[in-house]
């Protein structure tokens, strides 16, 4: 099916499932731990042995030697593949690290080595054996904000529109200051995990935990060299994602490559340690922000430079991915430089881009605020857009952005907030609040389905994944709605390159992309129904197909049908820009004595389309904003700049938010329709979520305080200078 | 992890004995330290003496009005005795502020004592350590390196580790003693302000045990009163180890005891600054921290600690 043109009226105005508060269907299998992760699938194919990865100890260079012959010699070891015995493997189109293979190392904890052996303690033991000799490469410099300096103002900007320079010299108020924000890491609760049997080295079986199956599929292919139609992957229980498990990393990998070298399926987990330096990671970025505007508080000119770290080829971390959408200025002047450096490989985590971007712009826009002596909600009304400010021919397909503003305002209490900066005491504690606007785009990809109806029951087949998010309850909700049958009556597959190809999850498209893709299926399989009792646009309603004098149960239909089909999406929809927008509101206290921040309460406003499952997408919306706790109050990749390595690489030294960070969070829905994103005229809302909490807790934080930190995460260090005496 | 044998034995001074005969033997109680430990090849002990079965797992009252507490008594339960949270509630804060619960629910008195540093350094086996590894240098000393949680005060060019426990810094502020058995069968008792070592040269050895020493209590003095606190500061609220952390008793003349953790190899506290008490956060912190070598990265633990303190004495 071709999404052509925007959607009208159709069954989702008036459905009762999809929408409908519905608690997620594999709740039960993962509250009583019988979900099928990947590392606990023992009864998928006999013979597991266990394998254990190496990893390296320097951050560039080159292996010179490597004795693994204790390591072989060691109880219970079938065999060790060392990173030398074979030559590097092939590196997929959207990575730029080396998963294995060669003597080259381009970043710390690059996998040199597998020991598959009997038991996961025997495999370990044995990996410990392995003697490795390095000539390391020449010292490194992984100085970002030197790397800005030479960067800024050379090249072409992205975005240019008007005379920034101009809007600068003639603003009533302007805002130049620069912004960092550290490295982060996804650190989901399961690790990458897979068990891969490729014991004849022929056709090969993965069940691993990844994000988007083809992507696996075809990384998989050219790391080996082989058609991807000889590979299989399921993976239909993921613990978590976050952009981290976008890509085939060294556990299937070496998997594969112990399998093939003993002829037996072989299982391995990145131990967590690894998790840090062998997997991807969010890039550090250091981002310089002007804003000018007149007194009225509208933008004249927004000049937003960036620069974040990766290795040659990469993508680093596009800070400035919403500045050329979000506010309405005239003039506006965009640019992000990749530094290179030979750290982990830098790629995606949830809401690449504006989580980081929004981070600072927003603080910025606070600090405009205050040198306008204007309320913050005020400054972002009266610079909303509702066409795109770099190209004012092209709309935004819905937009309420204003509304998010107004609602969470209300909603919080901002009119009683605190205006002073350090004004407000409780006890030993500083009170502050703050505030920002959230922007994520919301794009959506071709997504495929099968639905099969037998005897009243539906089954929908995709390889669409559910990494926590809810995928399976919001695409059985998808296909009863379409076909009329209840929640229960839909058995939802998913996971499975057996299955037609989806969107994935990622990028927030998931959500809207795949329950587009079963909504086409459906439209299939309706039209068959039709087709074999002979009538003409039936409805389906309560189990039943209903036209004219004919009535038939769905249970009643003879045989089984099928029916397959892609959502692709049309052209039409280039005309617009398609994102989804909120606000955040957040109260903390800052201790007077040590500094110590701790979020009181939290309330977030929501603009992402009809919201499918308020149950799910509350969960994905305070998901985000607890990760963004953690990305304003804790998490840093501690740079060891002499070493090239993040030294904090557990979850001891890399401090996520826990139960004690996350206060009361109150979750608002617009509940808005866009028509022209999707037939369910949905948009993704996981990764709004993350999008501008960061910068409303430093905006709270400052007005606690009176002590403005640019450079996340905000810590008590970075305040003790500044706080009254005791 | 290396292969390892286990046994179980039936008294402390046996299990003293059969420590100090097997080269490389080690005690395991709760084992949330050395467990993990082993299985990143930091501790290679090739022989487990369990000591879980040896009783050493209650409170009891000495005849000088303190406090024995068996060296298997948990963190919980120590925690949540009642005896505890009437008379020394620095150590129920104290405990109550460390870990999770279900690490509280197995980690024991001796072994909390005994944990060791949390330095990544340490904890990563292609690093240069001179506690891991006596000789290979310091990782958290090189430029470029990663001092934030490292220690301030107490340290050495070898070693700027931190003793990270929590319940030590509260029984070092009441004067503990930690009481054994050696492998010859005698008792023997070390006041914590002893206990630890502080690096030096050889900041692999890190306590006064002898080798097959086995800690089977801890005795607390009778009761001292006063008003007893424990602040923790730390980035995030819970489930992460001390930036800084302060213990103080203070007596409603003003006088009173201060020791800090998260700031030096072991906790950290001095008579002179105790009696600075009554001068204020300031003129303790003078004598507390005075020759401090901070790191740039973690200098402010100084301005912290004087801040905690302060705030804890304005807090009344």
């Amino acid at each position: 099916m071709q999404f052509n043109e925007p959607a009208g009226q159709n069954l989702f105005d008036n459905a009762t499932i999809v929408g409908r508060p519905t608690h997620r269907t594999d709740g039960p299998l993962k509250v009583t731990g019988t979900a099928p992760y990947a590392y606990e699938r023992h009864d998928v194919v006999e013979g597991q042995l266990y394998g254990y990865p190496v990893a390296a100890g320097i951050s560039h260079g080159r292996i010179t030697s490597m004795d693994a012959e204790a390591a072989r010699n060691a109880p219970g070891v079938h065999a060790v593949v060392t990173t030398l015995d074979i030559e590097p493997l092939g590196i997929w189109d959207y990575n730029v690290a080396r998963l294995f293979g060669g003597d080259e190392i381009q970043h710390y904890h690059q996998a040199i080595a597998v020991v598959v052996a009997d038991s996961f303690e025997e495999a370990r033991a044995a990996a410990s054996l392995i003697e490795v000799e390095y000539a390391p490469g020449d010292p490194a410099d992984y100085d970002l904000d030197a790397a800005f300096e030479r960067f800024e103002g050379t090249g072409e900007p992205s975005t240019m529109v008007g005379n920034v320079e101009g809007a600068l010299e003639n603003a009533a108020a302007v805002v130049d200051e620069m912004y960092h924000t550290p490295s982060e890491s996804h650190q989901m609760m399961e690790p990458f995990a897979s068990i891969v049997d490729w014991s004849d080295g022929e056709d090969m079986t993965v069940w691993t935990s990844n994000q988007m199956i083809e992507w696996n599929r075809q990384a998989l292919a050219t790391n080996f060299g082989i058609d991807p139609d000889r590979i299989r992957v399921e993976s239909p229980y993921i613990g978590g994602g976050f952009g981290g498990k976008l890509w085939l990393r060294c556990d299937a990998v070496l998997a594969a490559i112990g399998s093939r070298e003993v002829g037996r399926p072989v299982r391995l987990a990145m131990p967590r340690p690894m998790m840090m330096n062998n997997a991807t990671h969010r890039s550090a970025t250091v981002q310089r922000i002007r804003l000018a505007a007149g007194e009225d508080g509208k933008l004249t000119g927004i000049w937003h430079d960036a620069a974040s770290h990766s290795l040659p080829g990469g993508r680093g971390e596009n800070a400035t991915a919403q500045t050329p959408y979000f506010y309405g200025a005239e003039s506006l002047r965009v640019q992000h430089h990749i530094v290179e450096m030979p750290l982990p490989e830098a790629s995606d985590m949830r809401a690449p881009g504006e989580a980081s971007g929004l981070m600072a712009l927003e603080v910025a826009m606070d600090e405009l605020a205050e040198a306008l002596d204007m309320d913050p909600v005020q400054l972002r009304i009266v610079n909303d857009t509702q066409v795109n400010p770099s190209n004012p021919d092209q709309a935004f397909s819905e937009r309420h952005f204003v509304e998010c503003l107004e609602r969470g305002a209300e909603a919080f209490g901002w009119a009683d907030r605190n205006t002073t900066p350090g004004g407000m005491r409780e006890g030993q504690w500083l009170i502050g609040h703050g505030m920002a606007g959230a922007y994520r785009g919301a794009p959506t990809l071709p997504s495929g389905a099968t639905v099969r109806l037998s005897g009243g029951r539906l089954i929908v087949e995709t390889d669409m994944t559910d990494i926590g998010t809810g995928s399976y309850t919001i695409i059985g909700q998808t296909a009863a709605e379409c076909l009329g049958l209840p929640l229960d009556a839909v058995e939802v597959r998913l996971g499975n390159s057996a299955y037609p190809v989806s969107s994935g999850s990622g990028g927030q498209f998931g959500a809207a992309s795949s329950t587009a893709g079963v909504y086409a299926a459906c439209v299939g399989l309706r039209q068959q129904i039709a087709g074999q009792l002979g009538v003409e646009d039936p409805e389906f309603r309560e189990g039943r197909v209903v036209s004219g004098d004919t009535d038939v149960a769905l249970a009643d239909l003879e045989g089984e049908l099928e029916a397959t089909d892609t959502m692709q999406w049309g052209d039409f929809k280039q005309d617009y820009v398609l994102a989804t927008f909120g606000a955040h509101f957040v109260e903390v206290g800052v201790h007077v004595g040590t500094g110590e921040i701790r979020v009181r309460r939290m309330v977030a406003a929501a603009d992402a389309g009809r919201i499918l499952n308020p149950i799910t997408a509350r969960s994905q919306v305070i998901g985000g904003m607890t990760m963004a706790v953690g990305a304003a109050l804790s998490e840093e990749m501690a740079l060891d700049t002499g070493r090239g390595m993040f030294a904090n690489h557990d979850l001891a030294g890399y401090e996520v938010a826990v139960h004690a960070d996350i206060p009361e969070q109150e979750v608002i829905f617009l509940d808005t329709l866009d028509g022209i994103s999707t037939p369910l005229k949905a948009k993704g809302v996981g990764e709004l979520g993350i999008c501008g909490v960061a910068a409303a807790v430093a905006n709270a934080v400052y007005n606690a305080t009176g002590v403005r930190v640019r450079e996340y995460p905000v810590t008590l260090d970075k305040l003790l200078g500044g706080l009254p005496e005791v | 992890m290396r292969a390892f044998s286990y046994e179980k034995v039936a008294d402390p001074a046996a299990a003293a004995a059969r420590a100090a005969e097997v080269e490389g033997a080690k005690f395991l109680a709760g084992g949330t330290n050395l467990l993990d430990l082993m299985k990143l090849e930091i501790e290679t002990p090739v022989h487990l003496i369990d000591v879980n079965g040896l009783g050493l797992d209650e409170v009891t009252e000495t005849e000088d009005g303190g406090l024995r507490i068996g060296t298997l008594v948990t963190n919980t339960a120590l925690s949540a005795d009642e005896r505890v949270r009437r008379d020394y509630p620095v150590l129920t804060r104290a405990i109550a502020a460390g870990a999770s619960g279900q690490l509280r629910n197995k980690a024991t008195t001796g072994g909390n004592l005994l944990q060791r540093t949390r330095c990544p350094y340490f904890y990563d086996t292609a690093m240069p350590c001179n506690k891991r590894e006596p000789g290979s240098g310091c990782g958290a000393l090189t430029e470029g390196a990663f001092s934030r949680q490292l220690g301030v005060i107490g340290t050495s060019d070898n070693c700027i580790a931190t003793h990270p426990s929590d319940m030590a810094v509260a029984m070092r502020v009441l004067d503990a003693t930690v009481e054994t058995v050696t492998p010859n069968g005698m008792t023997r008792r070390i006041p914590l302000e002893e206990f630890h070592l502080l690096p030096g040269d050889t900041p692999q050895e890190e306590n006064a045990l002898m080798p097959g020493e086995l800690i089977t209590h801890v005795t607390l003095p009778a009761p001292v009163g006063g008003t007893q606190k424990y602040h923790k500061a730390r980035d995030r609220a819970s489930y992460a180890f001390a930036l800084v952390s302060v213990a103080l008793i203070r007596q409603p003349d003003g006088s009173g005891r201060v020791a800090l953790g998260g700031v030096a190899p072991k906790p950290w506290r001095s008579d002179e600054a105790d009696a600075e008490l009554p001068n204020g956060a300031r003129a303790v912190m003078a004598h507390l921290l005075e020759g401090a070598r901070p790191t740039e990265e973690n200098a402010f633990k100084i301005t912290l600690a004087e801040r905690a303190l302060a705030a804890m004495l304005a807090e009344e």
